[in-house]
């Protein structure tokens, strides 16, 4: 048996939440909603490119959109940038997937996969999903940020 | 039961644990890996799979003819968002509020 931890080369995030698909859509393309959840992000859909900008302006993230069904599913690449170690690796996917559940309850399914040539990114991320999708849900549920 | 109630009743058995140590180890796995490491009937894994999934601490996707298996850590950050912070904030505000009052008597 090992007791190293491989590399998650797809990592799944899956959480209920009580709202509406549209509002999900909603809170994961707004930058007023991201900003409050997204490490700060802006993060916004634009010309075939999902955008995320830092609290400055500095841009976080340029991504290709590789699908985008609203609101039930948004795929696009991600390659690190508000880190230049990251940055450097292969680019990978993510997807978003919003299906409604029962009892106006919609469950939120996050896969970050083709994550072969980015061992940083995949480690980087696997704490950040979490945060990010916590926080997320509380945002909804609560129309309050997390404390951070 | 509530979600959290579930999550902590998945929790509560070793077999239950020792899948979620193993899919964290390697995420990703087919019930037949997964069995291959507990000395349990197949019937009996996937019914342990089958509480973790209802607790959604297992989500399970397929890809192609296989059925993984992986790890989803969302409702344990969850229970500590709700349940851990809540506590570790008062001591550590405590302590605080000590290191206050003695400085402050000093």
């Amino acid at each position: 048996m090992t007791t190293m931890t491989e590399i998650q080369t797809t990592q799944v995030y899956q959480v209920f939440i009580l709202a509406s698909p549209e509002q999900i859509w909603e809170a994961i393309t707004n930058p007023d909603f991201t900003q409050q959840y997204f490490y700060a992000a802006r993060v916004e859909l634009k010309n075939g490119r999902r955008m995320a900008y830092g609290p400055g302006g500095e841009i976080w993230g340029d991504e290709a959109i590789l699908e985008s069904d609203p609101p039930r599913k948004l795929v696009h690449q991600w390659r690190g940038q508000y880190d230049p170690d990251l940055a450097a690796e292969e680019p990978s996917r993510v997807t978003w997937e919003i299906e409604p559940h029962e009892g106006g309850v919609t469950k939120l399914t996050v896969v970050h996969d083709q994550l072969e040539g980015a061992p940083k990114t995949a480690e980087s991320v696997a704490g950040g999903w979490m945060y990010i999708i916590s926080g997320l849900k509380t945002l909804l549920e609560t129309g309050k940020p997390l404390k951070s | 039961m509530t979600d959290d109630d579930r999550v902590f009743k998945a929790l509560a058995d070793p077999t239950r644990r020792f899948l979620l140590d193993r899919l964290f180890a390697r995420d990703g796995r087919t019930l037949t890996e997964l069995e291959s490491e507990l000395d349990m009937t197949r019937f009996g894994v996937m019914k342990h799979l089958r509480l973790l999934e209802d607790a959604g601490l297992v989500v399970t996707r397929r890809s192609g003819r296989e059925k993984l298996h992986f790890l989803n850590p969302v409702p344990i950050r969850l229970i500590h968002d709700r349940w851990i912070d809540k506590y570790t904030e008062r001591q550590v505000s405590a302590l605080a509020n000590l290191k206050h009052e003695l400085e402050e008597t000093a």
